[in-house]
Parts: structure tokens; sequence; C-alpha cells
């Protein structure tokens, strides 16, 4: 089980000049990088969610009427945001989420 | 050959495969039973988890519904993939992270109570059965139509399958199954769809053809869904892509429907324990885009099956001469499955959104089993489309008998009744527990409650309202503790059960008039989540906060890197 605090993370102190000693969970220095790590996810995270809210409770569903007025080949704009659009866009958002956090965690030394 | 051999030689074959690599990837631990070790690849994950998670309602179901329903099947397409994208941003790294085996153990360590365990035990025991009756019922159907056996026999040789490699490979034997699982159900689920999209379009990707135009018949030249929109209101219907039509569902409903699949989804233990699965928080993450990727290429052409289903039913049938129908209108009408009535005397059978005129009744279930032969496809197509819907339908039973079981072998036996059983033991009653639920399971599939689809759509409200609440808060509100869970989950999960069995069965006669805002049954979920939420933080904040060590539970959790020895 991972409830011990074990000193097993010595992989990731070579890696950035930012993370924590070994010893102890991490000193000052370390804390405030995990807490910056936590904002930088927190923020990316409300961007991300914002849109999985709009795309489909705005487009596909709230204003998919006026949005029919348009057409994208056969397809009334609104109709395809619902059956089509919303789950491309689904895809992109996780695409992004684990890109951008594998770089984040690479910069806080936390993989 | 025959549309029967060839489908007694698919089916064979797929179960074949499926006992081979069961076989081969059989567990022989604990940590291979629930977890499969913890070693799998994230792609591989991530087609497990599309098999785990594409049932029997996605693939047999979904595209007939989305068929009648038109717009308004949109509530499946998103709720079913949106969640999705909560899982991947909300949960699945953290749950990985903390490393336990299962969502009641996450419960019961992060809040460090038993009672909440115990509560999330009986949630995630109820909600994996209802959703498992829907699949044992879908394999019914496949065999009875297609293998010409009856429904009963059916279902026992589908539990016969999933004894085996659920009940001796656990995890990992049901993790490598579903992956196999995954490329029989997309394959038989995109051969027809591309070929009929030639057909009618020309283009040989359905989510293209869907916004093309028809290239044969008398309206060739026009856009398919213009096309469609135009002979629905000439046969009384609604058009197909109208969002807000009377006797439809109103926009409050549909909103509440899709959001409630969505947070769902993202309660489901049987999907939330797939994520424990692979090596640490970022193949979490990766395993999410995998999923969403594999389950996206079903999810966005099941609507494009959809309307060209509704095209070719309407220009197959409507007008034409009973005597002359088609063998597959025969053989499906042997099942029961279609039904023609001659009210006007005529002979000809009359397609009508009028229900005193029409004489036609289609079950929904049937339209993606039916397509291949409404589009006049090869037999071995047809015959791959059986063995996809069993595909689906046992990958995901396998999936929730392993929750079942490990919910009383691991949550109930071994942290309450039996806390010395040891490793050997506590495997053996793992087997014997996902042995009873596959018989119990087994059971509800010979005596169905109900439609595929909305059974597994009870499942969902339940999910949503019981356990995402205090999945978020635990990662995200260290603020949140004991008290305020349990008092959130049962608040949530008693509205939400109370508002089902009021509406459904005890005042069914009460319609949408005495529905709150509203909302139908399948979508109160939404309202029970919010609920749970708003409990939960509350009587947090009343009560004392969770002890330091909790709390720097939460802080390891947060952070990807490897901890000590996870499992």
């Amino acid at each position: 089980m991972a409830d011990s605090q074990g000193p097993t993370h010595g992989e990731a102190s070579g890696e950035a000049p930012s993370s924590p000693s070994v010893t102890g969970g991490g000193g000052e220095g370390g804390d405030r990088s995990h807490r910056a790590y936590w904002r930088s996810n927190l923020r990316l995270m409300a961007v991300l969610l914002a849109v999985w809210f709009v795309v489909p409770f705005g487009l596909g569903i709230v204003f998919v009427e006026p949005l029919n007025a348009f057409h994208l080949a056969g397809f009334p704009l609104g109709f395809w945001f619902a059956q089509q659009g919303a789950i491309y866009v689904f895809f992109v958002l996780v695409l992004i989420y684990a890109l951008w956090m594998r770089r984040l965690d690479h910069e806080h030394g936390v993989e | 050959m025959s549309i029967l051999t060839w489908t007694y030689i698919t089916v064979g074959l797929s179960f074949a495969l499926y006992i081979g690599v069961a076989i081969w990837s059989r567990a022989g631990s604990t940590s291979g039973f629930y977890v499969a070790g913890r070693g799998v690849p994230p792609m591989a994950n991530g087609m497990a988890t599309a098999a785990d998670w594409m049932s029997a309602a996605s693939f047999i179901s979904m595209a007939g519904l989305i068929s009648f329903m038109g717009y308004q099947g949109a509530i499946y397409l998103m709720g079913w993939t949106g969640g999705y994208v909560l899982l991947a941003l909300l949960l699945a790294p953290y749950l990985r992270k903390f490393g336990r085996f299962t969502v009641p153990e996450f419960v019961g360590d992060r809040y460090d109570s038993q009672l909440a365990r115990v509560v999330a035990v009986f949630c995630a025991i109820f909600v994996s059965f209802t959703y498992v009756a829907g699949q044992m019922r879908g394999v019914g159907v496949v065999f009875s139509r297609f293998l010409e056996v009856p429904v009963d026999i059916g279902v026992m040789i589908g539990v016969g399958l999933v004894f085996v490699y659920a009940v001796l490979g656990g995890m990992r034997g049901i993790t490598y199954t579903q992956v196999a699982q995954y490329t029989v159900l997309i394959i038989a689920f995109m051969i027809p769809a591309a070929a009929i999209s030639h057909k009618l379009t020309g283009s040989w990707i359905p989510q293209i053809g869907m916004g093309a135009s028809l290239i044969e018949g008398p309206n060739a030249g026009r856009f398919l869904l213009e096309t469609l929109d135009a002979v629905q209101r000439d046969l009384g219907f609604p058009e197909y892509t109208a969002a807000w039509v009377s006797g439809k569902k109103s926009m409050a409903d549909v909103f509440a429907i899709t959001l409630a699949l969505m947070v769902g989804t993202a309660g489901l233990p049987h999907v939330i324990v797939r994520f424990y699965t692979v090596r640490n928080a970022a193949a979490a993450r990766w395993s999410a885009v995998w999923a969403l990727f594999f389950i996206a290429i079903l999810y966005t052409t099941a609507p494009a099956v959809a309307t060209f289903a509704r095209v070719n039913l309407i220009q197959t049938v409507d007008g034409r001469a009973y005597s002359e129908v088609p063998a597959w209108f025969t053989s499906w009408e042997n099942t029961g499955l279609i039904s023609f009535e001659d009210k006007n005397g005529d002979g000809l059978i009359a397609f009508n959104g009028d229900s005193n005129v029409n004489e036609l009744t289609v079950d929904r279930d049937i339209i993606v089993l039916a397509n291949p032969e409404i589009a006049e496809l090869p037999n071995w197509v047809i015959a791959l489309v059986a063995a996809g819907g069993l595909a689906a339908a046992l990958s995901t039973a396998a999936g929730l008998l392993l929750v079942i079981s490990s919910s009383i072998s691991h949550d109930l036996l071994k942290s309450f009744l039996w806390k010395d059983l040891d490793d050997r033991q506590e495997l053996r009653a793992a087997r014997i527990a996902a042995a009873f639920a596959v018989v119990i399971a087994g059971y509800f599939g010979i005596h169905p409650p109900g439609y595929v689809a909305q059974v597994v759509a009870f499942a969902f409200g339940l999910a949503a309202a019981s356990f995402f609440p205090i999945l978020v808060l635990g990662v995200f509100d260290k603020r949140t503790n004991r008290e305020g869970v349990v008092a959130g989950m049962v608040t949530g999960i008693a509205f939400t059960a109370s508002y089902i069995v009021y509406f459904k069965f005890l005042a069914p006669e009460a319609g949408p008039d005495a529905w709150w805002f509203g909302i139908s049954p399948e979508g109160i979920g939404a309202l029970g989540m919010v609920l749970n939420f708003a409990v939960t933080i509350a009587v947090s904040r009343v009560t004392a906060p969770p002890v330091p060590e909790l709390q720097a539970l939460v802080d390891e959790m947060r952070l990807p890197r490897e901890g000590p020895a996870s499992q």
C-alpha cells in the first residue's frame, strides 16, 4: 500500500532544482514548488472544464436552434455540435490536458 | 454460406480467442485479480476501458434509440463521452496515485471511515447489478436472433463464458480479453457502417457521409439529413434534426439527462477501477486519452448509423406490399421485434407518425442488428455484427462482475468479517464471489427488468448522485470529512432512488407535469449530484476537519510522482 512515507522518491531529486530533499516529505522550497504546481494544474483545469461545459450544454443544447440556422456541409450546425462536434472537443480536451501536464510534471520535478 | 453458418463461425472463433487470451493472462495473486498487477500499458488499457465501457446498450440499442429520437439522441452521445473529460481531469490520476484496489477502499481510507466504506460498497454493488442485468439481456437478444437458440440458453452460454475468464482470470484476464473484444466490436460496428455510408452517400467515412448528399434514388444530389427531415415531415413524424418538438423531451430534461450521464460515467466503479491497472498517475491520464479515442470512433459513427438506418427503413418498408417484404423482415417478425398490423386492410405497410394510421412497430433494439440486412450487405458482415454485439455485452458484464466480486471479497470480507484472510484465501473468496455474481447476473438476463438502455440509465443516475461528488471532493477539498461524505452519499442516493421509484413504479401515471423542474427520472441524478455536493460540503464545514495525517495524504495524492511501493 502507498500509505507510508518511505524514502524512495530519490529519482525525482536529480531532475529539477526545486524538487524536495529526500527525507522528511520535502522542505520549504519543495512545498512552495508543489503549491505552484497545484495552482497551475487548477488553472488549466478551470479553462478546460469551462470548454467542457460550454460546448455540449451551450452550443449543443441551449443554443441549438439558433445555431441550426447555419450549416456545416449537410449538417445544421447545432445538430452537428450535439451529435459530432462535442465528442471531438472532449477528445481534444483530454489530449491537451495529458500533454500539458506532462510538461508541468517535468518542470516541477514531480513525475 | 448461410447467415447461420457464418454466425457460428464468427461467434465460435471470437469465443475461442477470448478463452485463449484468458488462459494466457490468468491471475495468480490478489493484485493480479483486482488490478491486473498494475502493469497494463496506457493504450491497451484505453482499449480495455472502451470495451468495458461500451455495453450492449452502446452497441445494440444506442444507434436504434437515436434513430427514433433524432436530435435528442445527443443525450447518449454527449452524455456517455463527456464523462471521460471529468475522469481524466478530476479523478483518474489521483485515484491511481492513491493506490488502492477498489473505489470503496479509496473512500474508506481517504475519509478514515469504515461506515463511508460500507455505504460505498452498497452503492457499488447496487449500481453494478443494475447495469449488469442489461448486459445479460443483450447477450440473450443476440443469441436468440442470430444463433436461433432460445434466449435462456443464450444467456446461459454467456454466463458460462464470462465464468471462465472473469472467475479464473480476474482483472488480468478481463483486461486482455477486453482488448480482444474491443477489436471485434469496433470492426463489427465499422464495416457495416462504412459500407452503408458508401452505398447511400459515396463516402466510406460515416461521420462525413452523414453530412453528405445521397447518390441514388429519387432524392439523389440532396443532402441526406435534409432529405430525411423532408421525408419525416411527409410521413407525419417530427423533423429528424429538429431540437424541441412537442411530445419529446424538454430542453431542461435534455440538459439534466446529459449532465447525469456524464457525471454518472465518471462515478461508475467499473470504469474507475480500469485506471487502477496502469503504472502511475501520468499513465492514467494517457489511458483516458486512449479510452476516449477508442470510444469516440464508435460514438461518432453511431449517429451516422442511426440516420442511415432511418433512411433505409423508410425506403424499404413504407408503402410496400406485405406479401413482398424482404427475408430479414420475416425473420425479425418471428422474434416478435417487428410487427405489422394491416389496419386499413390494403395489404400495404404504412409507416406513419400518426398512431392511428401507422401499421408498423419496430423494436429499437434491432436497428443495429438488422441494419446490415436492410442494407443488403453480405452474410459474413451480418454474422460479424452478432459477434460484435456479444463482445460488447460480455466485456462490460465481466468488468461489472469484477467490481461486485472485489467489493465482496476485499471490502466486506477482508476488511470486516475475516480480517486475517491471507492473499491466497482472499483470492479464492474473490473467485467464489465472482462465480455467485455471474449466476445472479444470468438470472437477471433470463428475467430482464425492462429495456436494455433504460435499465442502464438508472445505474448512471445513482452513480452520479452517490460517488462522483465525494470522490471529487476527496481530491480537491481537504476539508471534506467522513461525516460530510456519509451524509452526502445517503442524501444523494436516497433522493435519486426515491424519485426514480416514485415516478417509475409507484405513480407511473404522474407524467411530465409532476416532474420537478421538468426533469425526468432518467435525468434526476444531476439534481441528486448537486444535493450530494451541497450536503457533503455543508456537513463537513460544521464538523471537525480531517486530522493532519489525512490532509497530508491528500497533498501526497495530488503529486503524480511515484510514491513508495505502489503495488
